[in-house]
C-alpha cells in the first residue's frame, strides 16, 4: 500500500499498482481524480459552475410553472407541484444509483474518492426523496382525496427514504470510526444491495394496480402536453445542476474534515 | 486474476444475484402488492362477500345516479373487460366523476353489489390545458385530435 498525500499530509492509503502505471482497464476520469488534490483543483470553480446557473434554471422553470403555464383541465392549479414533485423524485432516485456506483467504485476498485462521495450524496439524496413524498402527499390530498395511501409507488418510495436514513447513519457511524473521510465496506454493500429498490419504484406502476398514475413520459413520447410540459425541463436541469454543486461542496467538506483530523492527530503525537 | 478482478466478478455477481432475488420477490408480489382488484380480477379471480377489498377501474358514463336521500349515489365501475355495479354514501371526493378513474374501499354484498365506504379519484398520466379537454387523445402516438 502506498499513502497519498494531500498538503504533505497522509490522507489515503492505495495499493502500490495504480501508483506504478494505470492499467488500461480503468477509467480514465478514475485515475485523473484519483489525486484528491487534484480533485480540489477542478471542484472548486465546478462547483460554482453548476450552482449559479442551475438556481437559474430552477427560479425560471419554477417561476414559468407558477405564473406561465395554463391549470390543468381536470387538477386545475394542484398541477403546478409537478415542476417540483417530478425533479426530486428523480433526484432522490439518481442520488442512490450515484450511491450505487460509488459503492461499486469503492469496492472494486478502492478508488479514495468513491466513499467520499458515497457519503456526500446521501444527504442531499435524502432530502429530494422527502420533498417528494411531502409534495406528493400535498397534490394528493386534493386529487384522490387521501394525504398517503399504501400503493406500490409510495411504499416503495418510502422504503427508498429509510434507506438514505440508514446509509448516512452506518457512514456516519464507521467515519467517526477513524476510517478517513469515508464509509465502510459494509456502507458501501448496504449502498448496493438497497439499489434493488430503484427498479422497483420505476416499475413499481407497470407491475401492479396503484393508485399513483402511470409514466407520464416514456420513450414514446409525453401524455403531458407541450403548454405544460417545457418549465419541467427547466426545473428538471435546474436541481440536477444543484444536486451536482450541493454533492461537490459536501465532497470538499469532508475532505477538508479528514485534513483537520489528520493535522489534529499529527499534533496531539507531537 | 488481480484481486481487483476477483472483487469486480464478486460484486457483479452479488449484484446481479441481488437484482434477480428483487425481481423474483416483486413478480411474486404481483397479486398480493395489487393496490386495488379491476373488475376483470373480482370476475375470474371471485372474491368472497363481505371481504374488505379496494375496487378501481372507471366510472361509466351515464351510469351515475343519486338516490332520493341525497347522500347515495350508485354508480358502474369498469375496467374495460367487465363491470360491477357500487354503491356509496357519503362525501365524493371533487375529482370523482363518469369516465374517470375511481378506487373504492369496501365489501361486496351478496347480491355483488359494490358497498364502499370510503371513495378516492385515481388521476391518470394525461396533463393537458382545458382547452383541449374534450379533445381525443391517442394513446399510441400521444397526440390529441379535435373530436368529430
Amino acid at each position: 500500500m502506498a499513502t497519498l498525500r494531500f498538503d504533505g499530509l497522509a490522507i489515503g492509503k492505495m495499493p502500490y499498482w495504480r501508483c506504478l502505471a494505470g492499467p488500461v482497464t480503468d477509467a480514465i476520469l478514475m485515475h485523473r481524480f484519483a489525486n484528491p488534490a487534484r480533485f480540489l483543483k477542478i471542484a472548486r470553480p465546478l462547483t460554482t459552475w453548476l450552482f449559479w446557473p442551475g438556481l437559474l434554471l430552477l427560479l425560471i422553470g419554477a417561476g414559468c410553472g407558477l405564473f406561465v403555464t395554463p391549470a390543468d383541465y381536470l387538477q386545475g392549479q394542484t398541477v403546478r407541484i409537478l415542476y417540483i414533485h417530478v425533479p426530486a423524485a428523480w433526484l432522490g432516485m439518481g442520488g442512490w444509483s450515484g450511491i450505487a456506483i460509488a459503492a461499486l467504485m469503492q469496492l472494486v476498485w478502492r478508488h479514495p474518492l468513491a466513499a467520499v462521495a458515497g457519503r456526500a450524496i446521501a444527504a442531499p439524496g435524502a432530502l429530494f426523496t422527502a420533498i417528494c413524498l411531502m409534495t406528493g402527499s400535498i397534490w394528493g390530498r386534493p386529487t384522490w382525496g387521501t394525504w398517503w395511501e399504501w400503493d406500490g409507488r409510495m411504499t416503495s418510495m418510502l422504503v427508498l427514504f429509510f434507506l438514505y436514513l440508514g446509509y448516512i447513519a452506518l457512514a456516519n457511524a464507521s467515519a467517526r470510526q477513524g476510517q478517513q473521510g469515508g464509509v465502510s465496506s459494509v456502507t458501501a454493500i448496504f449502498g448496493l444491495v438497497g439499489a434493488v429498490n430503484i427498479p422497483i419504484i420505476n416499475r413499481s406502476v407497470v407491475w401492479w394496480n396503484s393508485l399513483h398514475q402511470g409514466p407520464s413520459i416514456t420513450l414514446r413520447g409525453s401524455s403531458i402536453d407541450g403548454s405544460l410540459l417545457w418549465p419541467l425541463g427547466l426545473t428538471l436541469l435546474g436541481f440536477s445542476l444543484l444536486f451536482g454543486a450541493i454533492v461537490l461542496m459536501r465532497m470538499r467538506a469532508i475532505l477538508a474534515e479528514n485534513k483537520v483530523e489528520a493535522r489534529m492527530q499529527r499534533l496531539a503525537r507531537g | 486474476m488481480k484481486a481487483k478482478h476477483q472483487r469486480l466478478i464478486l460484486a457483479l455477481a452479488a449484484l446481479v444475484a441481488l437484482v434477480g432475488a428483487g425481481l423474483l420477490a416483486a413478480s411474486a408480489l404481483k397479486d398480493e402488492a395489487a393496490y386495488f382488484y379491476a373488475p376483470n380480477d373480482v370476475k375470474t379471480k371471485g372474491v368472497e362477500p363481505g371481504k374488505a377489498i379496494r375496487l378501481g377501474g372507471m366510472v361509466v358514463k351515464d351510469s351515475l345516479k343519486r338516490a332520493a336521500d341525497g347522500v347515495t349515489i350508485h354508480f358502474d365501475v369498469t375496467d374495460g373487460k367487465a363491470t360491477v355495479p357500487a354503491t356509496f354514501s357519503g362525501i365524493a371526493p371533487d375529482l370523482f366523476k363518469e369516465g374517470s378513474g375511481v378506487v373504492a374501499e369496501g365489501a361486496f354484498d351478496a347480491k355483488g353489489t359494490f358497498i364502499a365506504t370510503n371513495l378516492l379519484a385515481k388521476h391518470d398520466e394525461r396533463y393537458m390545458p382545458r382547452e383541449l379537454e374534450g379533445m381525443n387523445y391517442n394513446e399510441t402516438t400521444h397526440e390529441m385530435k379535435a373530436e368529430k
